[in-house]
């Protein structure tokens, strides 16, 4: 849809919906909830591989992990779930978890330890994308069976060296964490692909929910597991319908045949919140959107240059306008709701004080490249960006692409300066802090293009080993004000400029409780949902 | 000119019926259109700015991983090769699997081509019932209010964005009055509640002798196939009037006339039967347009269908899925130029 169209139907829409009145609203029934969301990026349904919101999504709701996040209070961190209780030996490498007596898989197998350690070797031996959340423990195809052992009701893994205990178990409630059922699963083998062509598009979980078809493109649905430990959930069944259109989830949610719409735009948003039975409820999500200047430029890896780019950022402008409600201003790399997030934001916009920076450093005449992908927001902020650095002598030449263009000059280190977004990969600081402020070897031959810091160039010097050291360390509060140190030293010498941080914006039926899309560090959940 | 015996070198050749040498002669044509457009789309596939192995292993994925996929998926082959071995695939009736929802290209477009037919089917036919009678009263009554509101009907139907017209359809019968289903081929009770057939829901209801999933299915797709149908009535209304006004000045009309003949005769037993030729190529093509799949009003409706199943691909950089859907929307438009030909026969003997 070109922007006219968008205009003509925008236009049409909010002023079709402000001089009438929807027809008599329908009801989704009591024990089922039905939700509008955009599926399209399914790819698999195995939790060894799933590694895309939506699919996160079915696959939290299906598989039981060894602990979990509890949605009705995410704060709280992980809790056992599929293991009652866990041991740490005193090296601080093993640790021993005992499973739940009495849990069964929806095929009616039990839940044994065993299941556990084949779940987590058969993700480290697949080594499919997720699969380094589990290896960076060490474990690798040839020592899994070692590391990753059953001994009748324990699982005990040992990892290649010690680690905060918070980190390992962050890294557990992640989708790859989810516990499949062994017998089920190699039945459906096939040339020793354990099961994952057969698990990319069926289930063998013992969650709340079972999946009962997902068509792509088209609907997920969900049937409850009336045997689910934790209870059977109070909606029976759950239908997400692939609906693309923003106008078409408005449509249906204010009719009352869906429950709940997760992919409203702004215009939309603003319509629904003043709907007749319609509440607007936002979550934070870990999206944070960044420029990295490339430090191989003679002018960008200067202290004062960084620094400046910091106050050419209209944070607030953006925020109250065409980020409205989309996104809220964030300046650390750690999301808000992370173990260790911090709340800082010392950057306001401020030219002047840019312009001192700039001068301070001998620069004039600046000229930059920024590469931005063809997102709709992106090229807006690119374009803030723009206006404010003219106004301190900077000329800014945007160059719009695909993600192919762009990202790959970014990882090639070639761009003056990348306008991104980053979603963190798991529940844990170190997500981040291991990307944003990692770098042991900043050498071209390193090619580490999956660490942030090295696609920009930048040697973080102390803050590698602070990294380091944070991932190790036992003690949680210890752990938390080591990643408040990292931020604050990162906010100051970095090349990175954070600035937003993602809201999701969910419109529901106001009868709908609970509803959890998870926020920052986990997918949506549906069994605590009631209405 | 056909084949005779030819005795030369002492062998003999046995001439071909015409019939057989036809349907050579067509198969061929369709081998070498299919070829021609596979090799292009394939080709436009590599050279686009997307990138398959980004979208497999996701932005964040090592230079190992990277290299893995890459080499996985045969991009690191020549681009010949790369294609004569998808060539061999699509010849063994495998168009590979997407890249993005794991299963079989076949499977998928076995799935989402139903339901762009049912609506296409349906689109097609109210263009046809509403736009042959209104272009052929446009052009008897030409002056006339009917040829006015033709006009305007057709002017509309070319230049109404169809999203804002689909929309406006939604609000109105879905939204405000209720007449209809909203988005999605089924509401929620209904989903896979018949067994799927042909993929059909309306067909599928109708042999489960399920008419409570008919009446809803029905709900649901009345209005997007009447939206289409309305673009398929702007044009083939248009199309008839201009062919019948053509038909109408001809002298053999006014001889008629002259005769005494009465006007239902004149118009219809002579004029339009003169122009079920042109108006085949007219609905063939209109319907072929309706059959490749219309993303917009897809979206829209929620419609899953092969309009929608090819963009998404396209922008997932899912080339089976893009390549597999091209070859079955290249596939219909050569199927429908042979179908006409066919009516051609049918209907006008100089053809024959």
């Amino acid at each position: 849809m070109n922007a006219f169209n968008k205009l003509l139907s925008g236009a049409a829409m909010g002023l079709a919906l402000s001089v009438t009145s929807m027809a008599a609203y329908a009801e989704t029934p009591a024990n089922m909830l039905v939700i509008a969301h955009r599926i399209d990026d399914v790819t698999t349904v195995d939790p060894a591989e799933s590694f895309e919101f939506a699919g996160s999504d079915i696959s939290r709701n299906v598989y039981g992990r060894l602990v979990n996040l509890d949605p009705n209070d995410l704060a709280a961190g992980y809790q056992p779930d599929l293991a009652e209780s866990w041991d740490v030996s005193e090296d601080g490498k093993t640790i021993t978890f005992t499973m739940r007596e009495g849990v069964k898989f929806h095929s009616g197998n039990p839940v044994r330890a065993e299941d556990a350690a084949f779940s987590l070797q058969r993700a480290v031996i697949l080594n499919k994308t997720p699969a380094f959340i589990l290896t960076q423990f060490g474990f690798t195809a040839e020592n899994a069976a070692e590391t990753i052992k059953a001994d009748g009701n324990k699982l005990i893994i040992t990892t290649d060296k010690k680690y905060a205990t918070s980190f390992v178990l962050n890294c557990l409630t992640a989708t790859i964490g989810g516990i499949v059922d062994k017998e089920t699963v190699m039945a459906n083998e096939v040339d020793g692909d354990m099961g994952n062509t057969w698990l990319k598009t069926n289930s063998a979980g013992s969650g709340p929910y079972v999946l009962s078809s997902w068509k792509p493109n088209e609907a997920v649905t969900l049937t409850s597991n009336p045997d689910y430990y934790g209870g059977a959930p109070s909606m029976e069944r759950v239908i997400v319908r692939h609906v693309l259109e923003s106008a078409s989830q408005r449509l249906l949610l204010e009719r009352g045949d869906i429950d709940i719409a997760r992919n409203l735009n702004p215009e939309d948003i603003a319509g629904a919140m003043g709907a007749e039975g319609v509440k607007v409820v936002d979550e934070l999500k870990g999206r944070l959107m960044y420029l990295a200047l490339n430090q191989k430029h003679p002018v960008l890896s200067k202290p004062e240059v960084r620094q400046a780019f910091k106050y050419l950022i209209d944070y607030e402008g953006m925020r109250d306008s065409f980020l409205k409600g989309q996104y809220t201003i964030h300046q650390n790399f750690l999301p808000a709701t992370y173990l260790g997030a911090s709340d800082e934001t010392p950057f306001t916009y401020d030219i002047e004080k840019a312009k001192e920076l700039l001068a301070a450093a001998g620069v004039e005449g600046l000229e930059i490249e920024i590469g931005v992908r063809e997102a709709q927001e992106r090229m807006e902020i690119g374009q803030s960006f723009q206006n404010a650095a003219a106004q301190a002598g900077i000329k800014v030449n945007i160059t719009v692409g695909t993600a192919k263009q762009i990202l790959a000059r970014y990882r090639a280190r070639e761009l003056d300066v990348y306008l991104g977004a980053w979603g963190p990969d798991y529940p844990d600081p170190q997500t981040n802090a291991g990307t944003f402020a990692y770098n042991p070897d900043n050498s071209d031959a390193a090619n580490a293009t999956g660490l942030l810091a090295w696609r920009t160039g930048w040697d973080p010097e102390d803050l590698t080993d602070k990294v380091a050291a944070a991932v190790t360390e036992g003690d949680k509060d210890m752990r938390i004000k080591m990643y408040h140190e990292i931020q604050s030293e990162f906010r100051d010498k970095s090349p990175f400029v954070v600035m937003f941080q993602q809201i999701e914006q969910s419109a529901m039926r106001d009868n709908v409780m609970n509803f959890s899309t998870g926020q920052a560090v986990t997918s949506a959940a549906y069994w605590q949902v009631t209405k | 000119m056909a084949l005779t015996n030819d005795t030369n070198g002492g062998h003999l050749r046995v001439p071909l019926p015409a019939w057989l040498k036809t349907t050579f002669l067509t198969l061929g044509s369709i081998a070498v259109t299919l070829l021609g457009l596979l090799f292009i789309t394939f080709i436009i596939g590599r050279v686009m700015p997307i990138d398959p192995v980004l979208a497999i292993v996701g932005e964040r994925a090592s230079q190992e991983t990277y290299d893995a996929v890459y080499h996985q998926l045969g991009l690191d082959k020549p681009l010949l090769v790369q294609f004569l071995y998808y060539l061999w695939d699509v010849l063994h009736l495998d168009f590979g699997t997407s890249l993005l929802n794991a299963r079989p290209v076949s499977e998928d477009i076995a799935r989402v081509f139903p339901a762009t037919m049912e609506l296409a089917t349906l689109g097609i036919i109210i263009g046809v019932v509403l736009g042959v009678p209104l272009g052929v009263l446009a052009a008897v009554r030409k002056g006339s209010w009917i040829d006015q509101v033709a006009r305007v009907l057709a002017l509309v139907g070319y230049s109404m964005p169809i999203f804002w017209l689909g929309l406006m359809g939604l609000l109105v019968f879905y939204g405000i009055l209720g007449w209809v289903g909203g988005p999605g081929r089924v509401g929620i009770f209904y989903i896979d509640v018949v067994p799927q057939v042909t993929g059909m829901i309306l067909i599928d209801a109708a042999i489960d002798g399920n008419w409570d999933v008919f009446k809803d299915a029905f709900s649901h797709i009345i209005l997007p196939a009447s939206l289409l149908g309305y673009y398929s009535l702007a044009y083939i209304s248009r199309m008839t009037r201009s062919f019948m006004l053509e038909q109408l000045s001809a002298e053999y009309i006014t001889t008629a006339r002259v005769k005494g003949m009465s006007e239902w005769n004149v118009v219809w037993k002579h004029a339009f039967k003169n122009i079920r030729v042109q108006l085949i190529t007219v609905i063939a093509l209109s319907y072929a347009g309706l059959l490749e799949g219309s993303v917009l009003t897809e979206i829209i409706f929620s419609w899953p269908g092969i309009g929608s199943y090819i963009t998404t691909a396209l922008l997932s950089a899912d080339m089976n899925a893009v390549l597999g859907g091209t070859v079955v929307v290249g596939l219909i438009f050569i199927l429908l130029n042979i179908f006409s030909d066919l009516l051609y026969k049918v209907f006008d003997p100089r053809a024959k």
